[in-house]
């Protein structure tokens, strides 16, 4: 393998050619916190949670400026009805095939198979790309701590892009 | 999940599984389920296997057979325009969503404020 994209860099560069100010990356120094997985995947409620913005037809689609709110899609949603719109990624790769962003149907086939347990009641989706990190801290991240609490979830598969 | 080694390195979750992708196909190539479920199949399995706070498990995928992709992704500014309204993938959602009452429809939350 070679070496990765170093993003921060880049984007870091990138925005100074275009006059912005300097990003803030979130950078956590300490442990991150730790819970061991005591199940074998066969036993595990999985829960996935996706920051491409992805929506189901009938809900309100993710504006883009600093959306922080989060949409709730239940597990067997079909694959016809789910949406994606983002600001800050090609989205045509996404429009054609969601499971690379969204793995909802790879992860049903994999339950159905037995690799892991099954898939918590719903998944969650919300638009990256929020710049307040104040509010992922404080609103979103905690919004969907309690869901997966509330939905008994044993994993948490979160899929950026 | 991730495909951007540096950044989720500086955030520093419990656990991660790594994709050497161009960024937007974090869980695999467009119209490859079968590689989707490969891929899929080795970032579950690090939920048990790793086991030290903040590791990282390099997944064995490649992209292509070169590296090409390395040097211009990220090299131009490509994000659409900040604004605040929804914007839908078809019209029709626009129609289908505006026409929930909001009294049924328990699917869009805004996370509470503290």
């Amino acid at each position: 393998m070679g070496e990765p994209v170093r993003y921060i860099e880049r984007i870091q560069c990138l925005y100074q050619g275009l006059g912005y100010p300097a990003y803030r990356w979130t950078v956590n120094e300490t442990e991150p916190p730790w819970t061991p997985v005591t199940k074998p995947l066969r036993d595990c409620r999985l829960m996935l949670i996706a920051s491409g913005g992805i929506y189901l037809a009938g809900q309100v689609a993710f504006h883009y400026k600093d959306d922080s709110s989060y949409r709730a899609i239940p597990k067997d949603a079909p694959a016809s009805a789910l949406r994606a719109t983002h600001f800050a990624y090609d989205l045509a790769n996404a429009r054609r095939d969601l499971r690379c962003v969204f793995p909802l149907e790879t992860l049903r086939g994999l339950a159905a198979e037995g690799f892991f347990g099954e898939l918590a009641s719903h998944a969650y989706t919300f638009m990256g790309g929020i710049y307040s990190t104040r509010r992922v801290n404080t609103e979103l991240a905690p919004a969907l701590v309690a869901r997966a609490q509330e939905e008994k979830a044993d994993l948490a598969l979160l899929v950026p892009v | 999940m991730t495909s951007a080694l540096d950044i989720t390195q500086a955030v520093n979750p419990p656990r991660a599984a790594f994709l050497d992708y161009p960024l937007g196909q974090t869980a695999g190539k467009v119209g490859e389920p079968q590689l989707q479920r490969a891929i899929m199949i080795e970032a579950l399995q690090a939920f048990v296997t790793l086991k030290q706070p903040g590791s990282v498990k390099m997944l064995p995928f490649k992209w292509s057979d070169s590296e090409d992709w390395k040097s211009t992704t990220f090299s131009t500014d490509s994000r659409l325009p900040r604004v605040d309204t929804p914007q839908y993938q078809y019209d029709e959602d626009r129609v289908l969503a505006e026409s929930c009452d909001g009294a049924t429809c328990a699917v869009c939350f805004e996370p509470p404020r503290p």
